[in-house]
């Protein structure tokens, strides 16, 4: 999604002039003609993410729109506080752009894994969280997203799913209709979650918004006392937003992403899907399992 | 003019008084600071809080609320008496304060380390606009352990942020935890236009603020005492973040006068 987020942004930075983009040293070779084209809006600000945050809640108290781009721990972990204080309580819009995901860097550690940026971000309210599945999805939702006045995170992935789908902010859609129980997957992991649940008898809801949550689309389409949760992030994720919008109805829920563990050994993501258990054929044992129960 | 700032101060005080609470030390070792850049230097309207081209003080230090209500108040954002309420339950005014709630102040603060890098993008966002509106940020020797602040010294500089002036109130609070030195000559090695004034001047004051930076922003190292004026707070830690007893407050008010 790297060279999808470098043509959505230079353009939007072509329609718009509140919008200013400021990199981390990173994604900067990607962005060289941004650099040359608006060199009044886009900075590569440097490794300082803390400040960044800071400077670009200034910038929105000015009249910009401000996007930062870094790795996603450094932008949501080691910036929280900053998210927090200067744009959620303060009720400033901005964007958050991260890459990397939980591991697309896999061999470079724990360091650079972030399994846990939708956890901590869903801790600030007014976020708004949203997790395209793929490089298309990214553009739409930027593109309708971008100017919406609230702070608002893109975990964008190097992995994608190879589904097209007309996505909207705010909005899940029902991909498949069956009695047995609810799939619900996440963003990238619809590739493994389709497969999975190909011969099934399930619902299967996609989701790319996080927060804010689409209950209507889950209410109207859980058919049966099970949901299936499938996130490419901790696992959980959106448990309590599930049996919230559930209210008092009876469900069981299971939840399949990454177990909540530093993922020490590196690899390639995909080594790491299968020890996590989140390849197709992993998945739909586990799925089984559950709706047979 | 000492009227005038003693008048403050009692206001501070009865409010930290009627809360029970209140940040009453830090307040006073800005409050001669504050009075000069409301009252000579920030082109600002209250009727008019909002105006693009308006100056801008960020009050870095949100811990020094009382003394930013007080100047508000007197230059007519809101009336004197929410003073009254400081701290209740539904009172505008918080112990740090809230831009989304109080006319005139520009950015809740009260994390230290926040405001001074907000005021950097503010100043940059100027300075991409091309206003002429100029930016204050009020922090302390304290917040100056944090680590933002120098990482934002840094940016300022490399972006030649010449309407930034940053007013460092030097109360020596953090002398006992982590001593911050020339705090000058480290602005200076940051790139910074940077020099030691004495805090509770008001000449002194006036002349630091309107002193031509074409290209560098500039750091005004107020040499201040916490709690100025009021010789049972002065540099004693215990009052950091406290309210008088009934008997404490009489006692203040007689001492200022």
């Amino acid at each position: 999604m790297r060279k999808q987020l470098v043509q959505t942004v230079e353009s939007i930075l072509k329609q718009d002039p509140r919008v200013a983009l400021l990199l981390g040293d990173i994604g900067v070779f990607g962005f060289r003609n941004a650099f040359q084209l608006f060199p009044n809006r886009v900075y590569n600000v440097g490794i300082l993410e803390q400040s960044t945050a800071s400077m670009a809640a200034g910038l929105a108290m000015t009249g910009f729109i401000p996007v930062i781009h870094t790795i996603a721990p450094f932008l949501v972990e080691r910036c929280f506080e900053q998210l927090k204080v200067d744009f959620g309580y303060q009720k400033l819009g901005g964007n958050f752009i991260s890459v990397g995901a939980s591991y697309d860097y896999a061999s470079l550690g724990c360091t650079h894994h972030c399994p846990g940026d939708i956890a901590v971000l869903k801790s600030i309210p007014g976020m708004e969280i949203v997790v395209p599945g793929t490089s298309a999805e990214f553009d739409s939702l930027f593109r309708q997203s971008y100017a919406n006045g609230k702070p608002t995170y893109f975990r964008l992935s190097e992995r994608e799913h190879s589904s097209v789908l007309d996505v909207k902010p705010g909005k899940a859609q029902v991909l498949k209709i069956g009695g047995s129980a609810t799939v619900i997957a996440v963003g990238p992991l619809l590739d493994a979650v389709s497969e999975a649940v190909a011969e099934l008898d399930v619902t299967l809801l996609y989701y790319t918004t996080l927060l804010p949550f689409d209950s209507e689309t889950l209410r109207q389409n859980c058919h049966s006392e099970k949901v299936i949760l499938c996130e490419p992030y901790y696992e959980g994720g959106l448990a309590f937003e599930i049996f919230r919008a559930l209210g008092t109805r009876a469900v069981s829920l299971k939840c399949i992403g990454v177990p909540v563990m530093f993922l020490t050994d590196y690899g390639k993501p995909e080594d790491h899907d299968t020890l996590l258990g989140l390849t197709p054929e992993k998945i739909r044992v586990q799925i089984d399992e559950f709706v047979k129960k | 003019m000492h009227n005038e700032i003693t008048a403050l101060k009692k206001v501070i005080v009865k409010a930290a008084a009627a809360a029970g609470e209140g940040h009453i030390p830090s307040s006073f070792s800005i409050m001669d600071i504050l009075w000069v850049l409301y009252d000579k230097i920030l082109r600002i309207n209250p009727a008019d809080p909002s105006n693009p081209t308006r100056d801008r003080l960020i009050l870095s230090k949100g811990h020094g609320a009382l003394a930013l209500y007080a100047i508000l108040a007197k230059k007519g954002f809101f009336p004197v008496s929410e003073l009254e309420n400081f701290g209740k339950l539904s009172c505008i005014l918080g112990g740090h304060p809230d831009r989304n709630k109080v006319p005139g102040v520009e950015t809740s603060t009260g994390s230290l380390g926040h405001g001074f890098p907000i005021s950097v993008g503010i100043a940059l966002g100027l300075k991409i606009r091309k206003l002429d509106s100029k930016v204050f940020t009020i922090i302390g020797d304290g917040e100056a352990n944090e680590g933002t602040i120098w990482e934002s010294a840094l940016l300022a500089a490399h972006h030649g942020l010449s309407n930034l002036c940053c007013v460092l109130d030097y109360n020596h609070s953090t002398d006992r935890a982590l001593k911050v030195g020339d705090l000058a000559a480290k602005f200076r090695a940051f790139g910074w236009d940077s020099f030691p004034i004495n805090g509770h001047d008001h000449g002194e004051i006036y002349e630091a603020l309107i002193k031509e930076h074409s290209f560098k922003p500039m750091a005004i190292i107020a040499e201040t005492v916490k709690g100025q004026g009021c010789k049972m707070m002065e540099n004693n830690p215990a009052w950091h973040h406290r309210g008088p007893s009934d008997k404490e407050l009489k006692e203040i008010l007689a001492e200022l006068g």
